[in-house]
């Protein structure tokens, strides 16, 4: 009797279980679908305002470089020649092509069709060359943002002239410009070459990039070390039940939660008020940014270093290792694909980073490129937020630009990561 | 009588006094007998190394109570007891192996030829060179079979060439009875061998820095019949050259290779006499009672 009721009981519950278990298969699948189409959106977003970002628009001026304009002989030294005139040569050749162009409004429009860079870009090739003084010689210069934008997303002439940017005037210049072929969507290398700008045409992310690569590099020399070195303390040599000792752990993991401006207000009291650590530098940065991946570094470690077996350790303590010699020779290098996990996800947490960063000057407009890491600097995110939050229009192409070269990097960190994890990865 | 062994956080994994697969032997009269010091012949002329009044605390708990025995010169001694009893802990008390655990505290004297090993200038870098370990897991490290064997060597600075160190690894596998079998493939990785192999390495990576004692601990408990009987013969080879202390589960294993044997009781140490007698004519009960599987 009493097993086929054990039977029918379970039965009955077996179709209960089933769905249960199919519940949450679709469950599963379901949340995966969601968080797949957010992400699909996003970078369907990203990259459908970014990439145009990626071509800049260019004009051909006929430029006449004759010594009159210019105010210079061309046998002239160097510094003569770099104090030239070149502005007052690409107004006059625009003045040139376009000879109706009355009122001081309608001049200052004709001379932003080409960016300001344009006479720094001029004097760079006259110092270059300078026997095409005294000659007329075609020049490609880069247009200014507004004519970029009219050349990627158009315009919409219907509209009253006075809600547009370009006026009749400027767009029937354009229109010439067209037809003569002088307007050319060239790859934007000034992205990758060129600074910050307030100039939207001229800006670049290399500051950021190189900022970030020096930041990095502090937090990365500061953090893998001190971190590994803790979590190899805490794990193997601190003593066990000791109040101190629990102290400490409560607090790494306290710190982990910790939220990131919290430590960019430490740094700027500890670092920059009291050592004296010049600010907005990568030093300061990278260690403000130690001080936040240090938490995520030390918990990976120690669960790394904790699942090396202890029969290895016991191996080698057996032949007469010393402790540090097992840390060293047998317990790191078993542990080493796990910490290179947190390490990774600390520096991936690292390099996009804003808040912190922000309470340590890192946010300042800086047009130069860092040349080491006590330079004034910017990393990637937060010429991110700075771009995002400039007037110009062309900048909103930038600010995704911006955001897809920052997740390129991350990308490439990450599979650098994934890579030497491999390398490291041993059975046991 | 109650006192159980506290489980151990350092000893986890390897192996120890973990399986207890059978009735908690506490709850019977067979295993209840007081014991009154050791029965039987503890001591020898010239032994190798001498332990006298040996207590082992894990924190408060005491797990081996006042342990005196002697281990003679090239012997092969059996540890053999229930599990829980003391003996893997006894074994590595001989080469401060307990060291390494937290809040584990050794009182009492040892000596390894006369020499005090616990005493403080004696370094146990050194000690663990001259008594090796041999454990009961088989645990290469995640290296290649020569790496393995030639580990202890380079640690130790023992062999001054690639030459000499070539010659350490062919002559410490030929000793493990390994070598014909991996001798074209050193640079294999130690873990892709058969457990057997894997044993016969790690005994090889012991014998490699030339040690005087080798304990070993349940060394074959992991492996099958014929890895069990070539690891025992070889432990009867090297009987020639240094001395063995072993523990196991297996009384036919004791019976086999060892010259003499030591029943250890609840931390305590019961009988130590010729394996040939104990298992034939046990003095004190307890034994009796175990070899004759009463309990444990």
């Amino acid at each position: 009797m009493s097993s086929s009721t054990t039977r029918s009981k379970i039965e009955a519950r077996l179709k209960k279980r089933h769905a249960r278990e199919r519940r949450f298969y679709w469950a599963g699948l379901i949340s995966i679908a969601i968080s797949f189409f957010f992400l699909l959106v996003l970078l369907l977003t990203i990259f459908s305002k970014g990439l145009p970002a990626f071509e800049q628009t260019w004009i051909k001026l006929d430029v006449d470089l004759s010594e009159k304009i210019l105010g210079v002989s061309r046998n002239a030294d160097h510094d003569a020649l770099f104090r030239a005139h070149y502005s007052r040569a690409i107004k006059k050749s625009l003045r040139k092509m376009f000879p109706g162009v009355k009122g001081r409004k309608q001049k200052r429009a004709l001379k932003n069709l080409v960016s300001h860079s344009a006479p720094w870009d001029l004097r760079e090739q006259v110092l270059k060359h300078p026997e095409l003084i005294g000659g007329t010689h075609a020049f490609w210069f880069l247009a200014k943002d507004d004519i970029d934008l009219y050349m990627k997303d158009g315009i919409d002439r219907q509209a009253d002239e006075s809600e547009r940017r370009l006026k009749d005037y400027q767009l029937a210049w354009i229109d010439r410009l067209l037809a003569e072929g002088r307007l050319q969507k060239r790859f934007n290398t000034r992205l990758f070459t060129s600074g910050d700008s307030r100039d939207p045409e001229q800006a670049g992310m290399l500051g950021a990039i190189v900022g970030s690569f020096y930041t990095m590099l502090v937090t990365l020399v500061l953090s893998f070390p001190i971190g590994v070195g803790a979590a190899a303390y805490l794990e193997e040599f601190a003593p066990q039940n000791n109040r101190w000792v629990d102290f400490i752990e409560v607090n790494i993991n306290n710190l982990a939660a910790v939220p990131s401006i919290v430590f960019g207000l430490l740094g700027l009291a500890v670092f920059i008020n009291f050592f004296g650590v010049p600010r907005s530098t990568p030093l300061v940065g990278g260690l403000v940014l130690t001080l936040m991946t240090l938490p995520t570094i030390i918990i990976a470690a120690r669960a790394a270093i904790k699942s090396v077996p202890p029969s290895i350790k016991e191996a080698a303590i057996g032949l007469g290792a010393s402790p540090v010699q097992t840390l060293f020779q047998h317990t790191l290098p078993l542990a080493m694909p796990g910490i290179l996990t947190g390490t990774i996800i600390g520096m991936a947490q690292a390099l996009g980073e804003t808040a912190p960063l922000l309470m340590i000057g890192m946010v300042a407009f800086v047009a130069d490129i860092p040349g080491g890491i006590l330079d004034p600097a910017t990393v990637m995110p937060v010429q991110v937020y700075l771009w995002s939050d400039s007037p110009e229009r062309a900048f909103v192409e930038r600010t995704s630009a911006a955001i897809i070269i920052l997740l390129g990097f991350l990308v490439i960190m990450n599979s650098v990561a994934i890579l030497l994890r491999k390398r490291f990865e041993r059975r046991w | 009588m109650s006192e159980v062994l506290p489980t151990l956080p350092g000893l986890a994994g390897t192996g120890g006094e973990a399986a207890a697969d059978k009735l908690p032997v506490e709850n019977r009269d067979e295993f209840d007998i007081e014991i009154d010091g050791t029965v039987g012949q503890p001591f020898v002329d010239d032994p190798k190394m001498s332990s006298r009044h040996c207590d082992v605390y894990y924190g408060d708990k005491q797990a081996i109570f006042d342990i005196s025995i002697d281990i003679g010169k090239n012997e092969i001694i059996a540890m053999i007891g229930p599990s829980g009893c003391g003996k893997s802990t006894f074994l590595r008390v001989l080469n401060r192996m307990n060291d390494t655990i937290p809040g584990c505290r050794v009182t009492g004297e040892h000596r390894l030829d006369g020499e005090d090993i616990y005493a403080p200038e004696q370094d146990p870098v050194l000690l663990r060179a001259r008594v090796g370990m041999v454990f009961q897991k088989p645990n290469p490290f995640p290296k290649s079979i020569y790496d393995n064997v030639a580990y202890g060597p380079r640690l130790h600075g023992l062999a001054r060439s690639r030459s000499e160190l070539d010659e350490i690894v062919e002559k410490s596998l030929v000793r493990a009875g390994l070598f014909k079998e991996v001798k074209d493939d050193l640079q294999k990785p130690g873990t892709g061998l058969s457990g057997g192999q894997q044993q016969r390495l790690c005994i090889a990576r012991a014998i490699a820095v030339d040690p005087e004692v080798i304990l070993m601990d349940e060394p074959t408990s992991a492996l099958d019949p014929i890895a069990t009987a070539t690891i025992e013969e070889l432990m009867d080879e090297l009987k020639s050259r240094y001395t063995i202390a072993v523990v196991t589960h297996s009384m036919q294993q004791a019976a086999r290779v060892s010259q003499r044997t030591a029943y250890f009781h609840m931390g305590k140490l019961v009988e130590v006499n010729p394996t040939s007698q104990i298992f034939t004519n046990p003095e004190h009960k307890l034994t009796e009672n175990y070899i004759t599987g009463r309990f444990g």
